[in-house]
């Protein structure tokens, strides 16, 4: 294969695929920002704070606003994004993002709203928290709920102390947490922060929950099963009733991680199935944008014998038939964050429960499985399936063939992104070796299911011959692999000054397809 | 269903290409003939009908006129009204940055990663700290997980807390404290308003692992910060500052003697709505940088020894150390973090100082207005833009004599300082608060204490 060669002074792309860093592009005593006239006496501030004062604010950026608005436009263009194609991220959801959420959550009167304002100026806001919670109390079968956390492991936290909270009121919060191999790491995390400790519980030949040893290790000391339905191999734990049978059985309680919740919406209900707690994450299941890494938001949703514990305060209709937050609950955990957490995200979600309505959750429920299992048909010849079981919302394919020829999932899901796709999750579940965990969400078409699948394919073909042009992918992007042992060593993780940065190259763009 | 891409053929021809791998699948409900019978749901979701755009905006437009519209509002206490600069909606809301993924593929989101690199360096400009992260969800839990960084670091388990900080804070600090076996010990505040600093001294035992402390504190006063880091560090505790109002930090000199800053950046052009989301972060000095929880991001080269960005240091995250990670924090705020991003690059460097200046101006002001009416409280200390009145009459029934002058009051403080007595409440002005507002709100507390106390007499 030839490789073109770029001279180093031939500039083949704009500067805008040099963009520097803001400091970089700074000078002193350009502004992009003109206070409104002061209409008070100014004031001295030496004088009022004494030794209090501030003498310098060191490398803050100094530009105008255009110069800002390409800095950071052209940052952007070095993302990729829902808005641009497929996520296939398993266990992620990136599903589309409706733009009316954005819209609505900046409405006057919402977006400006302080969590101080008087209860009887809050009702709008009140009310767009009570019809979120009716809702997601009927999607999930639950009793109560509490849309205070702030993400997904923040409402695994809330959830594991209703669970102590629990315990504790009936004389011993015991001791640990069993937890499958296949689950996500904030889950382990997570007890461990509940001060509990963690028992791994083995998954049987199906990746499944294997009830033996479930019966084995659940004892008067287990507080509580944290487990993820569907699993992350996107299988429904269709024994789930004895699960939770023989768990309540101890006294422990099931806790549900939400994160697959995609895959049963508008289909089945894990409070009908016997989960005790669960949590959701509005930044999958319910469309809020993920933003590069949140805001998420993350409700706590369980049943009547964990109410009493819900994090403080607690939302109420009052006997005027006003909405108001109560704080008087003398057994609850506390409050998990201040004010009433990630609003802005339940406007998001309740407006995409609106545009949905029962009809368009459970089409998009069955969209999200039918996709998934038109890749698992259509790839399973390509990829080994080191689980046969029927799968929900995702699949996942292990890089064995592949492998064998020295290439392995993260190169594939590197060579993804030369195709114009974002990888799938790499070396998760750990369950799988070699893990290439597929979720298409229902937003992706036929026809990018389809490009999504011939890229595999032919990856796959490449992998056989020539292993080379995956293990170094990817060739298309701005830059190649980073080097990520090196940031580790010895991070850099502020700008020191030109000194002390590795200067811009010219983009030579000597890549290779 | 609009947001679905799919034609009803389309449909029909995937399940029949999964049929000819999987005989058997020929239906919909084959796909889910895993969920066992019991628990399949046959009916319709009791949720609204299926809605419109326009339907959805007016159904939120008729939320939204439930809420406060056209009040002249003095609330702060940890949230506040700043002006937000229309850039950062305009970038923000660019679908490269609003719908992409956490950026674990560098290659494809460098974007991101490089605007985090800036974000992380502007904060340790402002905190004084050697490095930041990349976010927390908010101030108070920011705080709680700067506790438990201390603890980790000392090996001590106790935790000395100014009853200054927010109250909110403290009781997200409660809360994740109570698990961790870390019993808090809450020190209070002299008559300027500032921790004491005596009691403070005798509060930190050879077991403290730090002391926590806002300042701005709640009331508006800022700390000594030196002073405090002395008493702390004397007995081998770290100092955390806790900062809920970002834009002090423009005229404030920055905690550089705490170990730790946790800081809620909301200030930073990001709406109050309705308390989130927000933005946490902790800053801190080097030393202990693997402590820190949460995303950072880190400067390194590509293969070809190009400048670039990515997630580093996660051996400290739960993804790879699960139940031995330093948090269980994965989803942050990155979105909003950007926005403060942004907004600090609108400001910069002389914006800031100046922004910082027209708060202080306008809180002069309205302490001196409300100051002929009330007597205000703390005097001694520097303050940022709010304080504390002793009005004449209880706080909550001014502040519904108030409503009907087109105004919120001041916070009443008494739900969290019983001993400030009923008649306390918190009051803040920033750069949006108009002359012509304060003016108001001093001359209807001047009609309506006298009314108010006849009702109570």
């Amino acid at each position: 294969m030839t490789k073109f060669q770029g001279s180093p002074k031939k500039a083949t792309t704009h500067v805008n695929q040099n963009e520097g860093l803001i400091f970089e592009k700074s000078s002193p005593g350009k502004k992009a920002y003109r206070l409104a006239e002061l209409d008070v006496p100014s004031v001295d501030a030496a004088e009022l704070l004494g030794s209090a004062v501030r003498s310098t604010l060191g490398v803050m950026p100094e530009l105008s606003e255009i110069e800002i608005i390409r800095h950071f436009t052209r940052l952007s263009t070095w993302n990729y994004a829902i808005d641009l194609g497929m996520y296939p991220l398993g266990s992620c959801t990136m599903k589309y993002n409706p733009r009316v959420n954005e819209v609505v959550s900046r409405l006057e009167g919402i977006a400006d709203a302080h969590p101080y304002q008087p209860e009887s100026l809050s009702q709008g806001c009140l009310g767009i928290m009570k019809l979120l919670q009716d809702c997601l109390l009927e999607i999930t079968g639950m009793d109560a709920i509490t849309l205070q956390p702030a993400a997904g492991a923040h409402g695994e936290f809330t959830g594991i102390l209703l669970v102590r909270a629990y315990h504790e009121s009936k004389g011993n919060a015991r001791k640990k947490i069993l937890i499958p191999d296949s689950a996500h790491g904030t889950n382990p995390a997570t007890a461990a922060v509940c001060g509990y400790q963690v028992a791994n519980l083995k998954s049987n030949a199906q990746g499944m929950v294997d009830l033996a040893e479930l019966e084995r290790m659940v004892d008067e000391d287990t507080a509580a099963l944290m487990l993820t339905n569907p699993s992350t191999i996107g299988v429904f734990e269709s024994e789930i009733h004895r699960i939770a049978d023989i768990l309540h059985a101890k006294g422990a309680l099931l806790y549900m991680d939400g994160a697959n919740m995609n895959a049963l919406v508008g289909k089945t209900r894990p409070g009908d199935f016997g989960v005790d707690v669960m949590h959701l994450n509005l930044h999958k299941t319910f469309s809020t944008p993920h933003g590069g890494g949140g805001p998420g938001s993350g409700p706590v949703a369980c049943k009547k014998i964990l109410e009493p514990f819900l994090p403080t305060p607690v939302l109420v209709t009052r006997a005027d038939a006003a909405l108001g937050l109560d704080f008087n609950r003398p057994q609850s955990v506390g409050r998990v964050r201040a004010f009433c957490g990630n609003f802005g995200m339940f406007v998001r979600a309740l407006a995409y429960i609106l545009a949905n309505g029962p009809d368009g959750l459970r089409q998009t429920t069955e969209d999200a499985v039918l996709n998934a299992n038109y890749i698992r048909a259509k790839l399973s010849g390509t990829f080994e399936l080191p689980f046969t079981t029927p799968t929900l919302h995702e699949v996942v394919f292990s890089d064995r063939l592949q492998a064998a020829n020295g290439v392995k999932t993260g190169d594939m899901g590197k060579r993804l992104i030369d195709y114009g796709f974002h990888s799938y999750t790499v070396s998760f579940p750990m369950i799988v070796h070699g893990a290439m965990m597929i979720e298409p969400t229902e937003s992706e078409s036929r026809e990018e299911l389809d490009l999504l699948i011939d890229a595999l394919r032919q990856i796959a073909r490449e992998a056989a011959e020539n292993p080379e042009l995956v293990q170094s992918a990817p060739h298309t992007t701005r830059i190649s692999r980073l080097d990520e042992t090196a940031a580790a060593r010895k991070p850099v993780l502020r700008w020191k000054g030109p000194a002390a940065s590795i200067p811009l190259t010219p983009d030579t763009a000597a890549k290779e397809w | 269903m609009r947001y679905l891409p799919k034609s009803p053929q389309d449909r029909v021809e995937m399940l029949a290409a999964i049929n000819e791998v999987t005989p058997g699948v020929d239906s919909i409900d084959a796909l889910f003939s895993t969920i066992p019978a019991e628990f399949q749901l046959r009916r319709d979701l009791a949720v609204p009908r299926q809605h419109s755009e326009s339907e959805i905006i007016d159904r939120f437009r008729a939320f939204a006129e439930n809420n406060a519209a056209g009040y002249a509002s003095f609330l702060g206490a940890g949230v506040y009204r700043h002006y937000k600069p229309v850039i950062i909606d305009s970038l923000v809301q660019r679908g490269e940055f609003l719908t992409s993924y956490t950026p674990y593929q560098p290659e494809i989101a460098q974007g991101t990663l490089q605007a985090m690199f800036e974000f992380q360096t502007m904060i340790c400009e402002l905190t004084g700290m050697e490095i930041a992260n990349a976010s927390m969800y908010d101030g108070s839990t920011g705080a709680a997980e700067a506790m438990m960084m201390a603890v980790r670091i000392t090996g001590r388990d106790r935790a000395v807390v100014a009853r200054t900080v927010h109250p909110e804070y403290r009781e997200v600090l409660a809360t994740y404290a109570q698990h961790q076996a870390i019993p808090i010990c809450e020190v209070g505040y002299a008559a300027n308003g500032r921790v004491d600093l005596a009691a403070l001294d005798a509060a930190i035992t050879p077991e403290t692992a730090c002391v926590l402390i806002q300042s701005p504190n709640f009331f508006g006063t800022i700390e000594d910060v030196a002073a405090i880091a002395e008493i702390a560090h004397a007995k081998g505790a770290l100092l955390i500052v806790s900062i809920a109002e970002a834009v002090s930090l423009g005229i404030v000199r920055p905690p550089t003697e705490a170990d730790i800053v946790s800081l809620e950046a909301q200030s930073f052009g990001v709406a109050m709505s309705y308390g989130g989301p927000y933005c946490g972060v902790i800053a801190c000095k080097e030393k202990i940088m693997r402590q820190m929880p949460g995303r950072l991001v880190g400067e390194t080269v590509d293969a070809d020894g190009k400048r670039g960005y990515v997630l580093t240091l996660s051996t400290r995250e739960q993804h790879i150390r699960r139940e031995k990670a330093t948090s269980n924090i994965c989803t942050n705020q990155a979105l909003v973090a950007m926005m403060a991003t942004i907004f600090l690059t609108v400001y910069g460097k002389q914006g800031l100082r100046e922004l910082a200046e027209h708060n202080l101006a306008k809180a002069d002001y309205l302490k001196n207005a409300l100051g002929a009416e009330a007597k205000v409280l703390f005097d001694g200390a520097p303050r940022f833009h709010e304080f504390v009145v002793d009005l004449p009459a209880s706080a909550e029934d001014t502040n519904t004599a108030l409503l009907e002058h087109k105004i919120i009051g001041g916070l009443p403080l008494a739900r969290w300082y019983p001993e400030l007595g009923p008649n306390a409440s918190l009051w803040c002005a920033t750069e949006l608060t108009t002359r012509a507002q304060m003016d108001a709100a001093a001359a209807s507390l001047r009609a309506i204490v006298p009314a108010t106390e006849l009702t109570r007499a």
